[in-house]
């Protein structure tokens, strides 16, 4: 039978709402268990029939056995229309597709520094999570977190009471964009909080968020004395096969669905600057 | 050895081939000569050297299914489409034509195979005829391709009142089992000549391809005339769609009222909608979008293809487009070392 392009059953199990614009869903096989195995930073077609089909990243570690969660942001037809689906409801996937962040090669082992604007944070909550399942595998963790407002946050629950836990040997750091009542944490943007705590150049970094968080990112971390093959980011383009043929994804001689969506900053180098 | 057959005895052939294959052929129909399915009334048109649309539909067609969805309450059940099983015959496959599907085969046979398509590779002989005249717009030879003698499973040439046939392949050999064979191959071997004397004269014949590779892809991309060149683009996307090697594709749902049909369908990266997400859209203005298509067939391509062009010089660009902007321009102005 026809399999790559061809999608699979899945029923979302549970939803989760985290923010006024993002809900995380739980997605699993009809008959229990996950729909296939995937590595961090890999994504997923998810569809409603007659609404259309859009790639996700898995939001989820690998390391949880049951099930796989997305999280996302409402912004078209196929995300409005998951927002406001029920328990329940079988929809479509397939997966996983992509290039996982190095998880077990070019990273293990190195301190980690992790930066993630608004849903940003979706992509990298798979490999901090991972990472956390396998804590020993690696050095020093910091994770710096920011979005709009406290309420925009994604994971506030789980950031405060397992990866800011003692136990999990993680350093977390959040900003809101503003000020507002009842935070009292760092406000100001990402990039300018990263330079203000001041980490040495040794890290080794991913980043993902909105692509202007990025870039002043990028410059922030080329101040600190940080080079472009320390830091890897996941980009997010146009898709509809997956798999490196229906054309949309293509940058230079790269398909981001394939060849991607991780790249490290010096292999973005080479390409032309169009994402 | 070559076969032969009185040209006039071609629908007889067709006729006995149809008992168990499609014959897919040239045919004339609201004015235009295009591949399509032939039956007794077809009007064949085996003179007309280049069908408006490409032939790269008998593999790769504009529209198919993939899969069809039956939504009760929050259930959804699965019925993935067909893939092809019957024999099929694409017949008067010109040259370039010919080395596009070698072109769709890179993208559409690479891991993971896309069945749909694999599955008419299989079922399908291409059966090639010779151009007896190319015209001022052909520029295959640019890309190794010759129209004298093109390939195929069958390769074909009309001289005078007879059609003579060369099998290439097992296909091919199949093909031809029952014809007569040829008594004498030399009006064949004077056709090549006199073709290949056409070919030879051919204005944009001998293109300067110099730079067109992965070596020079970032000095190709940021070239700054690519604006220049783009200007006057409607994104009309006739190029795309005449195009032998163009293969991007969409997928789309519609419901029919008793399920929903996903099925995929020819695309342009010309489309200002192409990349288009929630957040924008990364070819925000024609210039790029126009660069993308080219730099794709003469860069991108080639760099993962052993330097394989993705463009066969069938010069249905040049005719179609209403601005007359079209794959020779970019090449003659954006060649580096001409003079060299």
């Amino acid at each position: 039978m026809p399999d790559n392009i061809i999608p699979m059953l899945g029923v979302v199990t549970a939803i989760r709402i985290d923010t006024p614009d993002i809900k995380t869903f739980r997605v699993e096989a009809v008959d229990g268990g996950k729909c296939f195995e995937h590595m961090p930073g890999q994504c997923a077609m998810i569809s409603v029939p007659g609404v259309g089909e859009a790639m996700f990243s898995i939001t989820s570690s690998p390391t949880v056995k049951d099930y796989q969660e997305f999280s996302v942001k409402k912004c078209g037809c196929v995300t409005e229309w998951l927002h406001h689906m029920d328990v329940g409801q079988q929809i479509t996937i397939r997966g996983p597709y992509g290039r996982p962040f190095p998880v077990d090669t070019e990273l293990k082992g190195k301190d980690l520094l992790f930066i993630a604007g608004g849903v940003g944070l979706a992509p990298l909550h798979s490999v901090i999570n991972y990472v956390l399942d396998n804590r020993t595998d690696y050095g020093a963790v910091d994770i710096v977190y920011g979005s709009r407002s406290k309420e925009d946050l994604l994971d506030l629950p789980e950031i405060q009471s397992v990866w800011a836990d003692p136990a999990s040997k993680m350093n977390v750091h959040l900003t809101i964009d503003r000020e507002q009542d009842g935070w009292d944490g760092h406000v100001g943007f990402v990039p300018n909080f990263v330079k203000e705590l001041d980490y040495k150049p040794d890290r080794t970094v991913l980043v993902c968020g909105p692509p202007i968080m990025i870039k002043f990112v990028l410059e922030a971390l080329t101040e600190m004395g940080f080079v472009k093959t320390q830091v890897y980011t996941t980009m997010e383009l146009r898709m509809k096969c997956g798999v490196g043929k229906c054309g949309r994804c293509n940058i230079g001689d790269k398909y981001v669905c394939k060849d991607g969506p991780v790249f490290r900053f010096d292999e973005l180098d080479e390409l032309p600057a169009e994402y | 050895m070559m076969k032969q057959l009185p040209l006039d005895r071609l629908p007889e052939l067709f006729r006995k081939i149809s008992e168990k294959k499609t014959v897919i052929a040239p045919i004339q129909s609201a004015g235009q000569v295009n591949f399509g399915v032939w039956t007794e009334d077809s009007i064949l048109r085996l003179d007309a050297l280049k069908t408006v649309k490409s032939a790269k539909g008998a593999f790769f067609p504009q529209v198919e299914d993939i899969v069809r969805f039956r939504m009760e309450g929050k259930k959804i059940d699965i019925h993935p489409a067909d893939v092809l099983t019957e024999e099929f015959v694409i017949f008067g496959v010109r040259g370039c034509d010919a080395r596009s599907f070698e072109l769709l085969d890179r993208v559409f046979l690479s891991d993971p195979v896309d069945p749909f398509y694999a599955a008419r590779r299989q079922h399908g002989t291409v059966v090639t005829l010779a151009c007896n005249e190319p015209e001022e717009t052909c520029f295959c030879t640019n890309f190794g391709i010759d129209a004298a003698d093109p390939a195929g499973d069958v390769t074909c040439w009309i001289a005078g009142d007879v059609i003579y046939f060369r099998a290439n392949t097992e296909k091919g050999i199949a093909f031809t089992a029952d014809l007569e064979s040829a008594e004498n191959e030399s009006p064949v071997e004077e056709l090549k000549k006199n073709i290949t004397e056409i070919l030879k004269k051919l204005p944009f014949g001998a293109l300067n391809l110099t730079g067109f590779d992965g070596d020079h892809l970032m000095e190709r991309f940021n070239d700054p005339r690519w604006s220049e060149l783009a200007r006057g683009c409607l994104g009309c996307g006739t190029c795309t769609f005449v195009c032998p090697t163009c293969q991007c594709y969409d997928v789309r749902d519609f419901d029919t009222g008793s399920d929903i049909q996903r099925y995929r369908c020819w695309d342009s990266c010309m489309f200002s909608d192409f990349t288009l997400m929630a957040h924008g859209t990364n070819r925000p203005t024609q210039t790029e979008r126009f660069r993308q298509r080219f730099m794709h067939k003469l860069v991108y391509f080639p760099s993962n293809n052993e330097g394989l062009y993705s463009c066969v010089g069938c010069g249905r660009c040049l005719e179609k487009c209403p601005q007359s902007i079209h794959i020779i321009n970019v090449i003659k102005a954006l060649g580096v070392n001409k003079d060299a």
